[in-house]
């Protein structure tokens, strides 16, 4: 409760600054409008507001799916095979040398304006978060619950140990890397609608900037960010209640 | 408590298996901490090995457990001659109940990893044994850590193998439930050959039926004249008090 207390009045500071600027530098509309101004913008083209951030929505939770599903069949594979390791993680590892932006047009070349190329776009920036974290997780699996199960099965169980200890010690690590995902999904996105699209709201952004609809630009921007920050808490709130043996050290949270 | 009445015993049990460790070598950043030592442990015998930190306790029972760390070797066999690989069971300083599992599931994770069905019954009569009938559902964390070492136990006893091994298991308690857990664990290992490390002279006089200390380096093993009476003794018994002070003594600490 005092959280969203502490929310609302930072969100009041901040329209507040903003007005004032907005007052004070005597700046046309069609550079910074006022909160008022995107206020009405955003009550008036609510209705295609809500189309387009449907479909960017769409977007990311598919991109987050199935990037999740690849990362953690990645992660998985890594953790459980060596050879997998040698051979793929200087690969995995080398790929992020190439910015998802630079591959961004190829990807609209190769899958087209639609959904397909915005979809792989946010599954190819969580990939490798995903990837990584799971698999630091994977391969920190505190020793002495190993020594234990090795003793208890001695033969070599390796599927059940990733199964019964690594896999359920590495999920913590695992919501670790779902939580940036939830913050980076909408990034990839918005950047495949820039390159080339007919939906979503970097559509809706881009077209907007371009006939000096600035206050529709800042409404599309408030969505975007409503969303990407529902995104992360329905992810938080979702691990917390997954991982209830997975609480933050008391002595570390904050006391005031 | 009865000891007999409930089945947390198996056939496995009614021949006691010794074990022989011969030339045992650990070698550790370039230190020889013991070469060619030799240890065997009485079947169906509870013996306690008593050594100051880092002069190789653990490494020993790691030994013993299959977990060769880098560095150590030796020859290891039960006391039939046969490898002891699969008739261990391992019981560390920390409990290591895993936090996603309740206690039941916590104490069942051996069968589970082994892929063989899982004897509820047993596993609930287990608890009952070490006084945590109402925990079977709790989660680690909601426990004490008393409470905590006593499911670690139950878990030990799950696994039923003929050898247990023991690191230090209630050294992280306070002294009341410290001894409490004694001799609950004197009592329910009866029958099985039970290797304890400590460094608390008092617990390998308490729950020893045979003592050696592992002293020098690189080290060595000394067996201590066998106590009378059976364990667990009194803390306070004068022939423990003795023993403690020519224990003391002999580690060169009084």
């Amino acid at each position: 409760m005092r959280g969203l207390w502490r929310g609302l009045l930072t969100l009041a500071g901040l329209l507040s600054a903003w007005q004032l600027v907005v007052a004070l530098g005597q700046l046309p509309p069609y550079i910074l409008p006022g909160p008022w101004a995107v206020a009405a913008s955003l009550w008036r083209h609510a209705g295609s507001l809500f189309d387009h951030a449907g479909v960017t929505a769409l977007e990311i939770m598919l991109g987050m799916l199935l990037g999740t599903l690849l990362g953690c069949f990645t992660a998985l594979t890594l953790g459980y095979s060596r050879r997998a390791r040698r051979w793929l993680l200087p690969v995995l590892i080398a790929s992020q040398a190439i910015p998802v932006f630079a591959i961004a047009p190829l990807l609209v070349l190769w899958l087209g304006y639609g959904m397909g190329s915005k979809i792989a776009m946010a599954m190819l920036i969580i990939y490798f978060p995903v990837t990584a974290n799971f698999y630091d997780g994977l391969r920190h699996t505190p020793r002495g619950w190993l020594d234990l199960a090795r003793v208890m099965a001695p033969v070599d169980r390796r599927w059940a140990m990733l199964r019964h200890i690594a896999i359920p010690a590495a999920l913590p690590a695992l919501g670790s890397g779902l939580r940036v995902a939830a913050a980076v999904a909408p990034i990839g996105a918005v950047l495949g609608e820039w390159v080339g699209s007919s939906a979503g709201l970097g559509y809706l952004m881009l077209h907007a900037n371009s006939r000096m609809q600035v206050d529709l630009l800042f409404a599309a921007l408030f969505v975007l960010a409503a969303l990407a920050v529902g995104l992360y808490f329905i992810v938080d709130a979702g691990l917390k209640r997954l991982l209830p043996w997975h609480r933050v050290n008391p002595e570390t949270t904050e006391t005031d | 408590m009865p000891r007999s009445s409930i089945a947390v015993q198996s056939p496995a049990l009614t021949t006691p298996l010794a074990v022989s460790l011969r030339a045992a070598r650990l070698v550790y950043g370039g230190l020889i901490l013991f070469d060619g030592l030799d240890l065997e442990l009485a079947g169906g015998c509870f013996t306690c090995l008593l050594g100051p930190s880092g002069i190789g306790k653990s490494s020993l029972l790691r030994l013993l457990a299959g977990l060769t760390p880098p560095g150590v070797s030796g020859d290891l066999r039960g006391g039939d001659g046969q490898p002891l690989t699969g008739r261990v069971a391992y019981m560390a300083q920390e409990d290591l109940l895993l936090p996603w599992l309740n206690v039941l599931d916590n104490i069942t994770l051996g069968s589970r990893l082994r892929g063989e069905r899982t004897d509820r019954e047993r596993a609930l009569a287990l608890l009952v044994r070490v006084g945590l009938s109402d925990c079977a559902l709790a989660r680690p964390e909601t426990l004490s850590g008393g409470m905590r070492q006593r499911a670690a136990l139950a878990r030990t006893l799950m696994e039923d193998r003929p050898v247990v091994l023991m690191d230090e298991p209630f050294s992280g308690l306070d002294a009341l439930t410290r001894l409490r857990l004694q001799a609950l664990a004197a009592e329910l290992l009866a029958g099985r050959t039970v290797l304890l490390i400590t460094h608390d002279p008092l617990e390998a006089l308490r729950l020893g039926e045979h003592i050696l200390i592992m002293n020098g380096r690189p080290a060595t093993l000394s067996p201590l004249p066998d106590l009378p009476g059976a364990p667990p003794r009194d803390p306070g018994d004068p022939a423990v008090q003795a023993a403690y002070r020519a224990i003391l003594r002999s580690l060169g600490a009084a």
